[in-house]
């Protein structure tokens, strides 16, 4: 594992610097704002090590149908299979999903499913703000969002040179980002692609057209031209300027870099994920992961919100999921690091459970927040448990619903975040990681039975 | 050169660069500083050097490369091109420095940007978390901007901030009231307090807060039959807190039910203000009326002081009293006579804000470099120095988009035709905080949620020198820009491609070490060298050192 001895190499380079130099700036927090949030939770995890490191989201933007994914009614009839009237059996007995997925269906262990999600809004960007915050859309507040919670709670014990809250490769809709945190709690979007058979151009470490030799070249060159910084000494503005060009060279020069270089992956395993865009996600987020990076987004490159063309749309889309999620359960196990990674993967909504077959839609599915499944694993999620049900044609919770507090409530504890803890607000506005009891938010409890 | 130039002229031009190039020839002090030494040409100047002295601390003015830039950014927001960094450096008459604080004081830019800073008090934005919407924020943004353009008196700008009645769309100042995230009497009070009075009110006692909030207790807010129209009156009855809410996916209202009309006060109450003086209020007065005409008084202890030390702050990076927006007794300011001179100036002049303007630029103490001989918080609170501060996400893309000749996308997540920017448009003069770009929202532009100066985050992270450094966003426009390329192609020598290049840049002429430099440079890689001169990837590099150089990032 060259990249990661590097990196480790790398961290203890950083450490001196970071002893000896005035004022380091951490990639998400600097103020003793965030650290005095950051400090209560952080102290009551150390009495129970929490159990996930890290987390990988998979966002499928724009909601993904359960009915013909991961909660299949094979037998309620056309109007509601469509296409997918089959639904196949996995490798835990009694559980089956959807005949667009058999790479996934080999994997049942190491996932559970959620089929009672549930949270009644329709709107893409309400019900997307709901689920990665859980909290109810229209406050007066914007919440940041749970991979800024993650970058605020987690920026103190995290030393890895990448910025703990990537996105690959674009960033989210407007909900779900650092809300009132401020710019620092921005994920790091990465643009490019990975998928890219030159190389994996990560927007601000990886140029186009730039050699390494140039790199150096360029930050030689800054360094002689640099004569306010020469003549007026030292300045803790300054020194701040410096630090922040030192931590961005540990990712244009140094070990950062290499954990997006996917050329250090063997061949049949970049093969086994996936030649495509989404499967090489699924490995960069490994590698991620890996590199110890607590928060990791892939927001699918693609849209899930099939009005129209619905089919076409999963037949294209559904066998390159299967295909980048399996691969990384897979991965994640046989490095063992599932036990230490949650992973989890959803769309705003669900879709709905009869197929809409009027004009204009001729055949598609629209939003629907009702009922909608879910996939978690790893991190100290069991695998190989159904969470919930739906009635016979996946149009209502039968038993168990799962609302988003639940969800996220659980991801949280799981990770040793204090749901309750209080955000930082820069007016000191009471907010909490999730809303307080009195805020009556609906909620029906952890998911106590696969964690 | 331009052909129309006067001969006359050009010799001087020509004289003033050789004695220039000569003084560079020789030891020269520092590209940074002036050799003359500050002398005290007012009462700032008096009252700042004083304590400096007792600190010991000589200060030291600034040359004029770094004066030149520092006005432009200070009072316009943008930096000045390389023709008006070169005029104004080798125009030899004494006066210079104050007349071209003159002429930009008048340049229209001036409105832009400081409507931009406004806008960040007065939280002009159109959605999430306040939502005033596009059309309304445009308005908001269009009266405020002309105010400053008019140079309306600061007591009247306020007084109308504080009490007109109307709609959102056709009465522009009644936003105020609207860009207020908890429109409770408390919730408007503390917005107040804070644009107007520079207090938290969070540290106030609750009864100081209680009669600050009998002011307040009579907004209304009214909807509209046109979509998003909301009037802000005064509402003695108390009538708009029984309207019904309309529904939110039809916009249908639902008629009220006829209420008995029923005054808030029946009979005049006596209030306190603030500073604890005693008044009356009746029930056929609006309190906000009562409350504006307090604050406006000329011997109101927040007023002014809160204006002259925001503006203090803006220009110095640092207030009088500081934080800016933090006013109370246990906050004393670090020179209690200069604030005291700023304050009576200002109310004497008529509350005249280009005047106060004009009397803090043009002082020796705006003037001074930014060495600090010895950096303690003692010299920094008593202005030793002209503090160095990261520029403004707004204005570092604007000057990245006049050095390349460029532009940015700025949109909105409301698709609304009011949110349509023309390309040319800066940052700057951006009316609405909703309308935005990546860049903007990375370098830490005002969320304008709460009107706090530090909403605006100009503190370096390194995903902001990522960005910098090895973004193809920034490489593109230094690779591609059309005004690099013409001067990279404009066939000159080397050294007056150089030369030309830091005035576009840094706005000075470059050193003899960083002309050798810059002409030493040679980019490791490249195919092979033309024939025609440095390749392009050369001058890129130089471009690229001197945009990601401290000394283009911050103003100093």
């Amino acid at each position: 594992m060259d990249a990661k001895d590097s990196i480790q190499r790398r961290t203890t380079r950083r450490d001196v610097l970071r002893q000896g130099a005035c004022g380091a700036v951490g990639w998400a927090l600097a103020d003793s704002l965030a650290a005095a949030a950051a400090g209560e939770p952080a102290a009551k995890a150390k009495k129970a090590p929490p159990k996930a490191r890290s987390v990988i989201q998979v966002f499928l933007w724009g909601g993904m149908s359960h009915n013909d994914t991961w909660d299949p009614k094979p037998d309620a009839g056309y109007d509601y299979t469509g296409e997918f009237g089959k639904a196949i059996p996995t490798n835990v007995p009694g559980i089956q999903i959807g005949m667009l997925f058999p790479e996934l269906a080999k994997q049942a262990d190491k996932f559970s499913l959620i089929r009672s999600m549930t949270h009644g809004n329709n709107g893409h960007e309400t019900a997307a703000y709901l689920m990665q915050t859980g909290h109810t859309p229209g406050e007066r507040l914007a919440y940041p969002s749970v991979g800024a919670v993650f970058a605020l709670f987690k920026s103190p014990q995290y030393k890895g040179i990448i910025p703990p809250y990537v996105v690959l490769t674009k960033p989210q809709g407007r909900f779900s980002e650092e809300g009132f945190l401020g710019p620092k709690y921005k994920p790091f979007a990465t643009g490019g692609d990975p998928n890219n058979t030159q190389r994996f151009e990560v927007e601000g470490v990886v140029a186009r057209n730039i050699t390494e030799d140039r790199q150096k070249a360029r930050r030689e060159l800054l360094g002689s031209l640099n004569t306010l910084g020469k003549e007026l000494g030292p300045d803790p503005s300054l020194a701040l300027d410096a630090e922040a060009k030192e931590r961005a060279y540990e990712l244009i020069l140094g070990a950062g870099k290499e954990v997006f270089d996917l050329s250090k992956e063997k061949s049949e395993l970049r093969d086994r994920y996936g030649r495509h865009t989404f499967g090489q996600e699924c490995l960069v987020a490994r590698r991620l992961v890996e590199s110890g990076v607590p928060y990791v987004v892939i927001n699918y490159p693609g849209g899930w919100d099939t009005h129209k063309g619905h089919f076409q749309t999963m037949r294209r889309q559904c066998p390159q999921l299967d295909q980048g999620l399996a691969s990384l359960l897979q991965d994640l196990k046989d490095r063992g690091l599932l036990e230490t990674t949650i992973v989890w993967c959803c769309g705003e909504f669900g879709r709905g459970p009869k197929v809409d077959w009027q004009p204009p839609w001729n055949g598609g599915r629209n939003h629907y927040g009702k009922v909608f499944s879910v996939l978690v694993a790893g991190g100290g999620f069991k695998g190989g448990h159904v969470v919930g049900s739906t009635d016979a044609k996946g149009e209502q919770v039968k038993d168990r619903p799962v609302y988003p507090v639940d969800l996220l409530g659980s991801i949280y504890q799981l990770a040793g975040i204090d749901a309750a803890a209080k955000l930082p607000h820069p007016m000191g506005a009471e907010a909490h990681v999730l809303p307080a009891a009195w805020e009556k938010v609906p909620s029906a409890g952890l998911l106590t039975e696969i964690m | 050169m331009n052909k129309a130039v006067p001969s006359s002229l050009l010799s001087v031009l020509l004289f003033a660069a050789i004695s220039l190039a000569a003084q560079a020839a020789e030891v020269s002090p520092s590209v940074f500083e002036s050799p003359e030494p500050p002398s005290s040409k007012g009462e700032i100047d008096r009252l700042v050097f004083a304590r400096l002295e007792k600190l010991k601390i000589k200060p030291v003015l600034c040359s004029d490369a770094v004066f030149v830039r520092r006005a432009y950014l200070d009072v316009i927001g943008r930096i000045p091109t390389a023709e008006e960094a070169r005029r104004f450096i080798t125009d030899s008459t004494p006066d210079k420095r104050d007349r071209l604080i003159d002429q930009l004081l008048e340049r229209d830019e001036f409105a832009d940007y400081w409507a931009m800073r406004w806008g960040d008090i007065l939280r002009i934005k159109a959605e999430f978390p306040v939502n005033l919407w596009p059309n309304a924020a445009q308005a908001y943004h269009r009266w405020v901007r002309t105010s400053i353009a008019e140079n309306k008196p600061y007591d009247r700008f306020v007084r109308e901030l504080l009490t007109s009645s109307g709609s959102n769309f056709r009465v522009p100042p009644v936003n105020f009231y609207r860009a207020i995230q908890n429109r409770t009497p408390e919730g408007i009070a503390a917005a107040v307090a804070l644009a107007f009075m520079g207090a938290r009110t969070d540290s106030w006692p609750a009864e100081k807060m209680q009669n600050m909030t009998v002011f307040f207790s009579q907004v209304g807010y009214k909807p509209t039959r046109e979509w998003k129209e909301e009037h802000v009156i005064w509402d003695p009855y108390g009538i708009t807190k029984q309207i019904p809410k309309p529904n939110q996916d039809t916009g249908e209202v639902a008629p009220a039910e006829p209420i008995e009309p029923k005054r808030t006060l029946e009979k005049p109450i006596a209030v306190v203000f603030p500073d604890g003086t005693k008044g009356e209020l009746r029930p056929d007065q609006d309190p906000r009326e009562v409350f504006a005409d307090w604050l406006i008084r000329k011997d109101n202890p927040w007023f002014a002081r809160a204006a002259v030390n925001r503006i203090w702050w803006w220009l110095l990076g640092r207030g009088i009293v500081h934080e800016p927006d933090d006013i109370r007794d246990d906050n004393p300011p670090s020179n209690p006579e200069l604030l005291a001179y700023l304050e009576k100036q200002f109310v004497a002049s008529g509350y005249d804000m280009k005047k106060l303007y004009r009397l803090i630029l043009t002082s020796q103490t705006y003037q001074l470099s930014s060495r600090l001989a010895a950096d303690t918080p003692e010299a920094r609170a008593q202005f030793a120095a002209y503090p160095l501060r990261r520029l403004d996400a707004e204005v570092l893309i604007d000057a990245i988009n006049s050095i390349t000749g460029t532009s940015d996308l700025y949109t909105s997540p409301i698709p609304e035709p009011f949110t349509y920017i023309p390309k040319d448009k800066p940052a700057v003069a951006i009316a609405d905080g909703s309308i935005t770009s990546p860049f903007l929202a990375l370098f830490g532009r005002s969320a304008r949620a709460t009107g706090m100066e530090n909403e605006r985050d100009n503190k370096p992270v390194p995903a902001q020198a990522l960005h910098m450094l090895n973004s193809s966003h920034i490489q593109r426009k230094i690779e591609q820009g059309p005004k690099l390329a013409a001067l990279f192609e404009s066939g000159k020598k080397t050294s007056e491609i150089i030369e030309e290049l830091y005035l576009t840049v840094l706005s000075r002429l470059p050193t003899a070490e960083e002309l050798k430099t810059a002409e030493g440079y040679r980019a490791p890689g490249l195919a092979r060298r033309t024939n025609r001169g440095r390749p392009r990837e050369e001058w890129v590099d130089i471009a690229w050192a001197l945009i990601n150089s401290p000394e283009f990032m911050y103003r100093h």
